[in-house]
């Protein structure tokens, strides 16, 4: 069985992921991706083969994506995280034409031909506002952990009205929105429903079509999907679980075979 | 005797200023200005009175300035902070005819007539990139206190160039280079240099006509005035009682009205 890893270094967590010919995940880990960039990835190389049961050695292919993939010395080619998730979205769900991702300090929104190849994309990476970092921002100005963001805003019924503009001026509106009695879960809510906004408008501008796919870090808590579904008014695709992190990495590790399959045309059978 | 106060909410700070007839700074306060708006102005009034014993009663007009300016519930009328930076800073430097205002959470260039009357200015009203926030960010992430970072930045040789526009990813940045082995002094001067060529795009919006003049808490800072005065290439005005200029400005449009509502008296008699 021939396997290949897919190590995505994004800004905020570090995901690697090994792939089997026979399109099964054998192993897979994840840890904050930190400063040091090639330890994280070559920690989190070991942890994934050995979850797989494997040896680093068993590995024929390592493809690094994400805005730390240059910094992965042991990859064999590395490949633009846009690609890559794109490669990853198709292949959990087949009829995605627009992938929205969002991550810790980015938000991209691209769209995919027949092929799954990348026609648009549109990032935002100059302002933490649209990004995973704003609802992180604003959970610490309440004095919650991000583990705690998922379970808080599932109790909410309705949106505080955050303008979203800017992460750091969000402090003094939910101190204000605090003071004036709302409920920090109907806040939190309110942030979601204002970063959706963003993503929405990251869309309109790949010009974006259903399927709808939804990627990254963000998308473990349930009301991001729902805040979506509500704004376009269409159903999304959201991976299981912990898939919504390693999407990326899937795909790079998906692109590793085919690069593989180019590499040896005489080794398949 | 005549007095005059003035009285600036800030997004971080309070200040109070009293002046007499003469347009003499007879007593000042600062304090934070936390959740509690309201307590915060008659508390930094207060303590500004107490400098020389004066009652309330013997103060004839109040302004309100700063964000919170209609939180001062003592006082008589509000002037936006634009209109007290540029008249404070005209009083204490008569020559001046651009200011920048540095604050907590927002930067401010103005230009100003002879008379200290606005003819233009230009704030960052959507985003705290190269506001005082970004110096709050870099003093928590490096662990040195607010009022040190500037004297630590004029030891460094070499400014570490920071590549973030965005506070909040700026904060990640600094702990990236940090953990690259990159000197703390090297990054404090970059992080300097980052806010003031931010600040100078403002003023550069509203035109630079020496003498410019810096005022608000940041101008506090030695780092941040020698990075104006080399990215400005002159040498900016800077007043002791630098953050109190708002103050100053509004006490100053206090006795302004005090005199007025005198006049017709005088003509009277």
């Amino acid at each position: 069985m021939t396997y290949t890893i897919g190590i995505d270094v994004g800004s905020t967590y570090t995901k690697a992921l090994v792939f089997s010919e026979s399109q099964a995940i054998a192993g897979k880990a994840m840890a904050a991706t930190g400063f040091k960039l090639a330890e994280v990835a070559d920690r989190l190389f070991n942890q994934a083969v050995a979850e797989a049961g494997l040896k680093r050695a068993d590995i024929e292919y390592v493809v690094a994506t994400g805005f730390g993939r240059h910094m992965v010395p042991f990859s064999h080619v590395s490949v633009t995280d846009l690609t890559a998730s794109a490669r990853g979205a198709a292949f959990l769900f087949p009829g995605t034409r627009t992938v929205l991702d969002v991550g810790g300090q980015t938000m991209k929104a691209s769209r995919l031909d027949d092929a799954s190849k990348v026609k648009a994309f549109r990032l935002n990476d100059k302002c933490a506002a649209g990004t995973g970092a704003f609802i992180e921002k604003t959970a610490r100005y309440m004095g919650y952990a991000t583990e705690e963001i998922g379970p808080l805003v599932a109790t909410s019924k309705n949106a505080v009205p955050i303008s979203g503009v800017c992460a750091v001026f969000a402090e003094s509106e939910v101190i204000n929105q605090l003071s004036l009695g709302a409920p920090p879960a109907d806040i939190m809510h309110g942030a979601i429903s204002s970063l959706v906004d963003r993503s929405v408008q990251l869309m309109k501008r790949v010009q974006m079509e259903a399927e709808y796919t939804l990627i990254g870090g963000i998308l473990r808590f349930n009301t991001m999907a729902r805040v979506v579904r509500e704004k376009l008014k269409a159903e999304v695709n959201v991976p299981p679980g912990e898939m919504v992190q390693y999407a990326t990495a899937l795909g790079a590790a998906i692109l590793g075979h085919q690069r593989l399959r180019k590499l040896k045309p005489g080794n398949l059978n | 005797m005549a007095y005059a106060a003035g009285v600036d909410v800030g997004s971080t700070q309070t200040k109070a200023i009293i002046i007499d007839e003469a347009g003499e700074i007879i007593g000042r306060a600062l304090i934070d200005t936390g959740a509690n708006v309201i307590a915060a102005a008659e508390n930094a009034f207060a303590k500004a009175l107490a400098v020389r014993a004066l009652d309330e009663r013997e103060v004839e007009y109040v302004v309100g300035t700063g964000y919170g300016r209609y939180r001062v519930t003592f006082g008589n009328s509000q002037v936006t902070e634009i209109s007290c930076h540029g008249r404070g800073a005209v009083h204490m430097f008569p020559d001046t005819r651009t200011v920048v205002d540095m604050g907590g959470q927002d930067t401010k260039a103005i230009r100003v007539n002879p008379k200290g009357e606005i003819v233009d200015f230009c704030m960052n009203d959507k985003c705290a990139a190269g506001t005082g926030r970004f110096l709050g960010a870099a003093s928590a992430a490096l662990d040195i206190p607010l009022d040190q970072l500037g004297e630590v930045a004029l030891q460094a040789e070499r400014a570490v160039k920071i590549s973030t526009t965005c506070t909040v990813f700026a904060e990640s940045e600094v702990l990236s280079w940090l953990g690259k082995g990159k000197k703390i002094e090297d990054i404090l001067l970059g992080v300097h240099q980052s806010i003031a060529a931010r600040s100078i795009g403002l003023l550069r919006r509203v035109g630079i006509e020496p003498q410019v003049t810096f005022t608000g808490g940041v101008a506090r800072n030695v780092g941040m005035i020698e990075a104006l005065n080399r990215g400005l290439n002159l040498q900016v005005n800077v007043s002791r009682d630098s953050h109190f200029m708002g103050a100053l400005g509004a006490a100053l449009f206090a006795m302004d009205h005090i005199r007025a509502s005198r006049a017709p008296v005088h003509e009277a008699a």
